[in-house]
């Protein structure tokens, strides 16, 4: 090897003393200069990212489309407050197209791309599951809102939290009692075919034979199905309460054919509002629904004992006493889950001002502040009520609200207790490694 | 319930999905017959149906089946205006040409699924039915609705066929899907009627799209699954055999019908796709089609 142009050879350069002394002294000179210190304030002060894997498109969109505007309204509130650790929140919202395998590139975009502190806001199941190693690979805390029992099952990893709604696992445990009392002891169960349904199908069954009541049929349904009729003549005679839930764009075509279906000569119907999320429960054909009875995370009507943080969080997110955007009767909300995108968003806060949260090296601290907090109180941060919240499965619980339809809204009959929900836990993520 | 009941149910629920499967598939066929082009974007001219459909029927108040009325005449339409653009813009550059079509046609699915989410949103959309009678049986109730699709769709299907066989329009169509070279020496504008077809096939999906939109809702994804079907039922019936694509229709929509009610829907897919597989491995040209010369 040749060195023609003397390029490695050290003696040939220009670098005399005098050089290095200028080049030190303009390092100095950097390192004092104001713009170096303005850098390290504006880190302190740089807003807090938050990815938001939004449902914007696919079968889960008009969820998306409501927990975006939640989310923007607590995050509106939240910096009107001063922000998390007086810094601004910023919320950065990718699309995965309630597509599991997108998923998991929007958690890998927010990581690697984006750069957020943390990745929030799932709802549907099957995207949760699928998102869930990706969070864990990048060491990304991951808080979803999505009600399925997967990260309570300690089946997931110890990035994964949902700390602001409660499981199916919960739901179902607190209400099998409500149910066999008041609706009926025969229960045909009518779930969609993914990971959401499988909770109710594995988990309702218990619930209702330690009641007196049994299952005596389950039907399957694609989320995708565009029809359901077909479906109908598997319930069997005997029926005394179809347990219905169902999601996707069909869920109105679904109801309205078991109005047709059954006409007012129906089986008592006990349905997850779900099945009607973002649906007007007065569009024509649903007159059949009236007297029937819908479990609801958070009621879609005002209530005539909502409490001041109720009233005021239902302003904020601008939803009126129908539940339906203000200004828009016919836009109405998903507020039977909504209210947990506001509710993980005052946890998140909380966990990150406990940890002393910085930024992202601090990510396993804030997985560990998570873990220790235990119960949040009902007020303007828990507009949906109190609950606790069990570290070791990552999960909170709550009160549930079963709502009957009389007179064209949906009226809240009975609340459940916390006690009522809870559960043995199946594992401890706190043993997991960060 | 009963065995009877039962298959009484089962049959009408196929008999309504074969109704607005013909429909699709006979305007997949026709372009196929007469264009030899692969129009994979079908299903999304099925979609803008239903959401033009939707855009209409909400614009015009009053009762429910004045919007629907307008929306049967006026959505067809447009989506022919949109293929007869897409046609001259994009196929005609192409020459036709078979492998360039089916890449082409695969970009317009994707252009059209695009903007129909962007301007029209992410949402189903419900439309009214212009009339809601249920029809009391003994055993079950039944939307009469769902018949009248029946019916409205075997009177277009007679309509599609009688300008097909008894019309100067038809005949030029046909001899242009036989033999198009032919055809135009003999001063028939070859162009001109593949830009029709082409328009005209859209018209079929999109009036299908129309007459199924008050049971099902209007979604931007809602194309794929009738272009799945139409091609299973293009490949049984034969290409460019409206008998064919009829019975075809009948016979893939009972069975799903039938099937799906007794068995499971994933079961009725299984079989309609192995169906598929029989005949190309068996009778290649379809049930009723003729050899390729």
């Amino acid at each position: 090897m040749t060195d023609k142009n003397g390029f490695f050879d050290l003696s040939k350069t220009g670098l005399t003393r005098r050089t290095a002394l200028k080049g030190l002294a303009a390092g100095a000179g950097l390192a004092v200069a104001p713009g170096f210190v303005r850098y390290s304030q504006a880190q302190s002060s740089a807003p807090i990212k938050i990815g938001f894997q939004s449902h914007r498109t696919g079968i889960g969109a008009a969820y998306g489309r409501w927990y975006e505007k939640t989310t923007a309204a607590a995050v509106k509130a939240i910096n009107e407050a001063g922000g998390i650790n007086g810094r601004p929140v910023e919320v950065i919202i990718e699309d995965d197209g309630t597509d599991p395998g997108r998923g998991a590139e929007v958690v890998g975009k927010f990581a690697t791309q984006h750069k957020t502190d943390i990745v929030y806001g799932t709802l549907f199941s099957h995207v949760v599951i699928g998102s869930a190693p990706a969070a864990g690979e990048a060491k990304m805390p991951y808080f979803v809102v999505s009600e399925g029992h997967h990260v309570a099952s300690t089946k997931l990893n110890r990035y994964v939290f949902q700390p602001g709604i409660t499981d199916v696992k919960s739901q179902i445990q607190s209400m099998a009692p409500w149910i066999a009392t008041n609706a009926g002891k025969k229960v045909t169960q009518i779930f969609p075919d993914f990971a959401f349904g499988y909770d109710h199908r594995d988990y309702l069954p218990p619930a209702l034979k330690a009641q007196g009541a049994e299952v005596i049929a389950q039907i399957a349904i694609p989320p995708t199905e565009s029809s359901f009729t077909k479906y109908f003549p598997q319930i069997p005679a005997e029926t005394e309460v179809i347990y219905h839930v169902m999601v996707g764009p069909a869920v109105l075509t679904f109801v309205k054919e078991l109005g047709e279906f059954y006409g007012s000569n129906r089986p008592q119907l006990f349905g997850f509002i779900d099945s009607l999320e973002a649906t007007d429960i007065n569009s024509p054909g649903l007159e059949f629904l009236d007297g029937s009875h819908f479990w609801e995370g958070s009621p879609r009507y005002a209530q005539p004992d909502d409490s001041a943080a109720q009233k005021a969080y239902r302003a904020a997110v601008g939803i009126d006493d129908n539940g339906a955007a203000v200004g828009d009767p016919k836009d109405v909300s998903t507020a039977a889950h909504m209210f947990g995108c506001w509710e993980t968003l005052y946890v998140v806060k909380k966990a990150m001002e406990d940890a002393g949260y910085k930024g992202p090296e601090d990510r396993a601290k804030l997985v560990e502040a998570t873990e220790a907090l235990t119960e949040f109180a009902e007020g303007p941060e828990h507009p949906q009520g109190p609950k606790t919240f069990n570290g070791k499965i990552h999960q909170c619980f709550g009160i549930q609200n079963i709502s009957k339809v009389e007179g064209g809204r949906l009226n809240v009959v009975h609340k459940t207790k916390i006690e009522d929900g809870l559960y043995e836990p199946e594992g401890d993520y706190t043993t997991q490694p960060l | 319930m009963h065995f009877g009941p039962h298959l009484l149910l089962a049959a009408l629920e196929g008999l309504v999905t074969s109704a607005v499967l013909a429909l699709t598939a006979l305007g997949l066929s026709l372009v196929f017959g007469v264009m030899r082009v692969v129009n994979v974007a079908h299903g999304e001219f099925f979609m803008l149906g239903a959401v033009l459909a939707w855009a209409i029927s909400t614009a015009i108040s009053g009762h429910p089946s004045l919007g629907f009325l307008a929306a049967l005449v006026l959505a067809p339409l447009i989506v022919g205006l949109i293929a007869l653009v897409a046609e001259r813009l994009v196929l005609r550059r192409l020459n036709y040409n078979p492998e360039a079509t089916i890449v082409a046609t695969i970009g317009m699915l994707y252009i059209i699924q695009q903007l129909a989410l962007t301007f029209y949103g992410p949402e189903a959309r419900p439309v009214e039915p212009p009339f809601s009678y249920r029809i009391l049986l003994p055993w079950f109730g039944y939307s009469g609705y769902k018949l009248s699709i029946i019916a409205a769709s075997a009177l277009l299907l007679v309509a599609t066929w009688f300008v097909l066989t008894r019309t100067k329009i038809g005949l030029v169509m046909r001899a242009t899907q036989y033999d198009s070279e032919t055809a135009q020496a003999f001063g028939i504008p070859v162009d001109r009627v593949y830009a029709g077809v082409f328009a005209l096939g859209a018209m079929l999906a999109a009036v299908a799209a129309v007459l199924i939109v008050p049971i099902s809702q209007a979604h931007y994804l809602m194309g794929q699954d009738p272009l799945l079907l139409s091609f299973i039922v293009v490949i049984i019936g034969g290409l460019g055999s409206l008998r064919g694509t009829v019975v075809a229709a009948v016979l893939i929509g009972l069975s799903d019908g039938i099937i799906s009610v007794f068995f499971s829907p994933t079961l009725a897919k299984i079989i309609a796709t192995l169906l598929v597989a029989m005949v190309l491995v068996f009778r290649p040209q379809g049930l009723f089609g003729t050899a390729s010369r």
